[in-house]
């Protein structure tokens, strides 16, 4: 007997004093919690996302359109970044003021050369704000997972309001589970020592976030 | 080596270490205290934070119910997204499993995401035997590995180290595993994190292997979700060629949108956290991003011997998130070593003895290292009535009777060592099913009270050691109020 | 009404005074409250320690006892614990064992009317000010079974805060357990005595003169590591605090 029959056959097993539900699940577990918690304007809940964003130390920038290709360019600058990292779709004005080399995304590049550089620009595929999160789904904008993990300074661009949802439940409504997924709530941390928050281990210790409007 | 529970003693004894141990106590007496009142503010944040631990509870409950079902859909999920599922029914299979996937890549190492399943099972000690190390990246795993310590939270497995511990435990350790701690690295939290981070960091870049467990599979989906804080996780989860996850059973969510649910109430219970700083789902495998190959082993090893208890199943609906440790006062004060075993505190005592049985002497005495006082109960996002289990638990381990050992049905004879304690408990039942017998010991105990002690000699000392004896009235309340029908005749 | 004290064997043996005190309260409050002399033990001693089965006659007995009553009235929140929560889930148990419904429909008609003695007070006799006088300082400890498993909240409070010339004190950490736990205390004695020691450090702490709280047990393990420790506090059961009036204080 395969350990799988052997598992599934202790499990039905256990089970036998159970008699299965047939309702559909949504029937089987009532949900009576909150879609969202409180109620706000679009401009309160981007307000929200600021606000919790900064709580969880992320550095929280607002720009438009217009102003972003120099804010991007300062924010590079402050940090002495000599590269910045760009995923493939990266709208090519919001680096358009930019000094520093771009390194592109590139599949045969070595973690260790991913290592080497300064910064990296992304977008977002949404923001919560009720948690301070923003989520990356490995969109052209935003690239491969390790783009916004290696450089020690990651420069994330949310579209407000539209990419900006109140609540967890929402986010996940938003988003596409076949698609790598990676929940960002501020800069590398660790509760490791003494059961206390310290911000910067091995993720990016700096997280900027522009709020594009 | 010192990182094995194997021949742990009896849960009193081992907590008389602790209780001696000053830094200990005040290690993790600030610890869990700080972050108790986090999680109370977390917690209070959400005002349906009732409805969500209801609704917790009933999807884990529906998923263990039915869990061949979604077991196999997981299985088809999964293998339609690129992954390869494995089955291992116990700690040797899913070791074995791993070793030979480790080896058919050819590397003689990989990095590790803090994983309670791996621990359990000793996969790193039997990667050793292989040749394969395995470097822990996790930074409270790494103070462990790097001291050749043990875990003693499941959350924080060095909560028992202050930070002056740690920094002497890098200074000294770090060169022996790889890049050395910077010469003049102090006690100051911050300076830790980078002396980890720099030292860890060669080891993530040229990992060609990563070994995680998950917080979640989703059945519908075949994701796999697990929830960090220091990026370790992502190094392991991405960088890596080749992936391989063990997960208990128990581990899945029927759908996607289970997760609506637990991402609220894990980090708020775990960390005290809104959100933790990292959260990593993954879908099989994904072109051009992450590992090109990815293996999950599905790993009993006890969880369906639980399972087929119909108190103690409920903890299998635990999602680690050491709530039920931090409000412990008994974790306090005793430590996580105490417990034996890699799941510590109220859940490590129900899930122990269930995963392992309750043959061994520290398994035996577990379900007993509690007051009952039920504040773990009360914080557990899953409601798990950790008290109901444990007291299930003292009856298999002083009655018997009928349970599952490796899918087998046994039938578990009384424990050792509570003979006195069971004829007494008759003794009492006996006397106090004849109130006559009762109140003639009653009266004797007021007779002879003036040569009672205030403290015991033998085996009352266990009391008396600490603490005087009441003293006994010159009369029980029954013999008063036949006297004065409680003072109505005039009599006091 | 008929009211019966369910005043516990620990109480009944080794704390008669408190047994006067919930008489003598309620009797000032107009009810006249019986004691079933075949009244003995619930059985939470038994149950908690794993011997389910032998406090099954424990429990039948209880209702034998008490069933007739329209309340049950007990000075202990585990003990009233015992009986609201325990008991049914001793019966579901029983037929869980193929043992049929007998148990749980014996235990059935104790359950609802079982009432610890501060939530009789207020719930039921709805009273806060119960007329009591104690002139001294006083902090209050709440028994776990009591706040979690009765869920008595703020009662014991309110009616103390309502005691003329008392004066009430928070103590640190009150919700955290004293560390009794029945066998507990003898099967951990070392890990209890802690909990024991800085339940009692914390009730020093808050220079009362009295600690209370509503279930001798409880206090029998505070008091007995106070004696030890030597502290100024004392241990002194709510009963007593609210039956003391100035015509008759208690000490």
């Amino acid at each position: 007997m395969s350990s799988r029959e052997r598992i599934l056959g202790r499990v039905r097993r256990a089970l036998a004093d159970v008699t299965p539900d047939e309702r559909p699940y949504a029937e089987a577990v009532p949900r009576d919690y909150l879609r969202e918690h409180g109620a706000r304007t679009t401009e309160q809940t981007v307000e929200l996302l600021a606000g919790n964003l900064a709580d969880y130390r992320a550095i929280v920038h607002r720009s438009d359109a217009e102003e972003l290709p120099y804010l991007v360019m300062r924010l590079l600058n402050q940090h002495g970044s000599q590269e910045v990292l760009v995923p493939p779709g990266l709208p090519p004005e919001w680096m358009s003021a930019a000094d520093p080399v771009r390194i592109h995304d590139r599949a045969v590049s070595t973690a260790q050369r991913l290592d080497q550089v300064d910064s990296v620009v992304t977008g977002c595929a949404v923001a919560i704000a009720e948690t301070g999160t923003i989520v990356l789904d490995g969109s052209p904008d935003q690239g491969r997972r390790r783009i916004s993990l290696i450089p020690d300074h990651h420069i994330c661009v949310v579209r407000v309001p539209d990419q900006v949802v109140s609540s967890v439940p929402q986010a996940l409504e938003r988003l596409d589970p076949a698609r790598p997924l990676t929940w960002i709530s501020g800069p590398s941390a660790t509760s490791d020592i003494e059961l206390d928050r310290v911000e910067g281990v091995h993720g990016p210790r700096t997280l900027e976030v522009v709020l594009l409007s | 080596m010192s990182g094995t529970f194997v021949g742990m003693p009896a849960f009193p004894k081992a907590a008389h270490d602790a209780l001696g141990n000053a830094t200990l106590r005040g290690n993790l007496r600030h610890a869990t205290h700080t972050i108790r009142a986090k999680r109370a503010r977390a917690v209070a944040e959400l005002d349906d934070w009732a409805a969500l631990r209801e609704a917790g509870r009933r999807i884990k409950d529906h998923t263990l119910r039915h869990l061949d079902r979604y077991l196999v859909q997981l299985e088809e999920s999964v293998t339609a997204a690129g992954g390869t599922v494995h089955w291992a029914a116990d700690a040797d299979e899913a070791n074995r499993i791993v070793a030979e996937l480790v080896k058919a890549t050819g590397e003689s190492e990989v990095v590790k995401v803090k994983s309670m399943a791996t621990q359990e099972i000793g996969l790193n000690e039997a990667l050793l035997e292989e040749g394969i190390h395995a470097y822990e990246t996790d930074l409270a795993e790494l103070i462990v590995q790097l001291g050749e310590d043990r875990p003693s939270h499941i959350l924080v497995p060095a909560i028992h180290r202050n930070r002056r511990e740690i920094r002497d435990i890098f200074r000294s350790q770090m060169g022996e595993w790889g890049r050395p701690a910077p010469e003049d690295l102090t006690d100051a939290p911050a300076e830790l994190a980078e002396a980890a981070r720099l030292h860890l960091r060669e080891k993530f870049l040229r990992a060609r292997v990563g070994i995680s467990g998950a917080n979640f599979m989703v059945a519908e989906t075949g994701t796999l979700v697990v929830v960090e804080s220091e990026g370790n996780g992502r190094m392991c989860l991405t960088l890596p060629e080749t992936l391989i996850s063990v997960v208990g059973i128990e581990k899945i969510v029927p759908t996607w949108r289970d997760l609506e649910v637990f991402l609220q109430t894990l980090p708020r219970s775990s960390t005290a956290e809104r959100m933790n700083p990292y959260t990593s789902m993954w879908t099989g495998t994904t072109d051009g991003d992450g590992p090109r190959t990815f293996h999950l082993v599905l790993l009993d090893n006890g969880r369906t011997d639980t399972l087929a208890d119909q108190v103690g199943r409920q903890a299998l609906r635990c999602i680690r998130c050491s709530a039920c440790l931090n409000v412990c006062p008994v974790y306090e004060r005793a430590g996580g070593h105490a417990y034996g075993s890699v799941y510590p505190g109220p859940i490590g005592a129900i899930l122990s003895p269930q995963l392992r049985g309750t043959a061994s002497e520290i398994d035996a005495s577990l379900p007993y290292a509690s007051s009952l006082c039920g504040a773990c109960y009360e914080v557990c996002p899953v409601a798990i009535d950790i008290p109901e289990v444990l007291v299930h638990l003292r009856e298999r381990v002083v009655e018997g009777g009928p349970a599952v050992r490796q899918g087998n049905k046994v039938m578990l004879r009384p424990a050792k060592g509570h003979a006195a304690e069971r004829a007494a408990m008759r003794a009492a039942r006996w006397a106090f099913t004849r109130p006559a017998a009762l109140r003639s010991g009653q009266r004797l105990a007021s007779r002879t009270r003036r040569l009672h002690p205030r403290t015991l000699p033998g085996p009352g000392r266990a009391w008396s050691g600490t603490r005087d004896l009441p003293a006994v009235p010159a009369e029980p309340f029954r013999d008063w109020w036949q006297r004065t029908r409680g003072g109505k005749d005039g009599t006091k | 009404m008929r009211v019966a004290l369910f005043l516990t064997c620990v109480n009944d043996t080794l704390y008669p005074d408190t047994g006067r005190a919930v008489v003598k309260l309620l009797t000032r409050l107009g009810v006249d409250v019986d004691f079933p002399m075949g009244q003995s033990c619930c059985g939470q001693a038994h149950y908690n320690t794993g011997y389910r089965h032998e406090a099954e006659p424990l429990a039948r007995h209880f209702s034998d006892v008490f069933r007739e009553y329209d309340a049950i009235v007990t000075p202990s929140g585990s003990c009233g614990a015992m009986v609201r929560e325990l008991y049914p889930r001793m019966g579901e148990r029983a037929r869980a064992e193929g043992r049929g419904d007998s148990l749980a429909r014996t235990l059935a008609p104790v359950v609802p009317k079982t009432y610890e003695l501060t939530e009789f007070v207020v719930d039921v006799l709805g009273v806060t000010d119960v007329g009591a006088y104690y002139p001294h300082k006083v902090t209050y400890h709440p028994t776990c079974h009591g706040l979690r498993s009765l869920g008595l909240g703020d009662r014991p409070r309110r009616l103390l805060q309502a005691v003329k010339g008392l004066e009430l004190v928070e103590l640190p950490g009150a919700e955290e357990c004293c560390g009794f736990g029945g066998t507990f205390a003898l099967k951990n004695a070392e890990v209890s005595a802690a909990m024991g020691a800085d339940k009692v450090r914390n009730a020093e702490s808050t220079g009362a003169e009295v600690l209370c709280a509503a279930d001798n047990s409880c206090l029998m393990h505070i008091g007995g590591t106070m004696s030890r420790l030597g502290t100024t506090v004392r241990p002194v059961h709510i009963a007593e605090i609210l039956a003391s009036t100035e015509e008759e204080p208690a000490a």
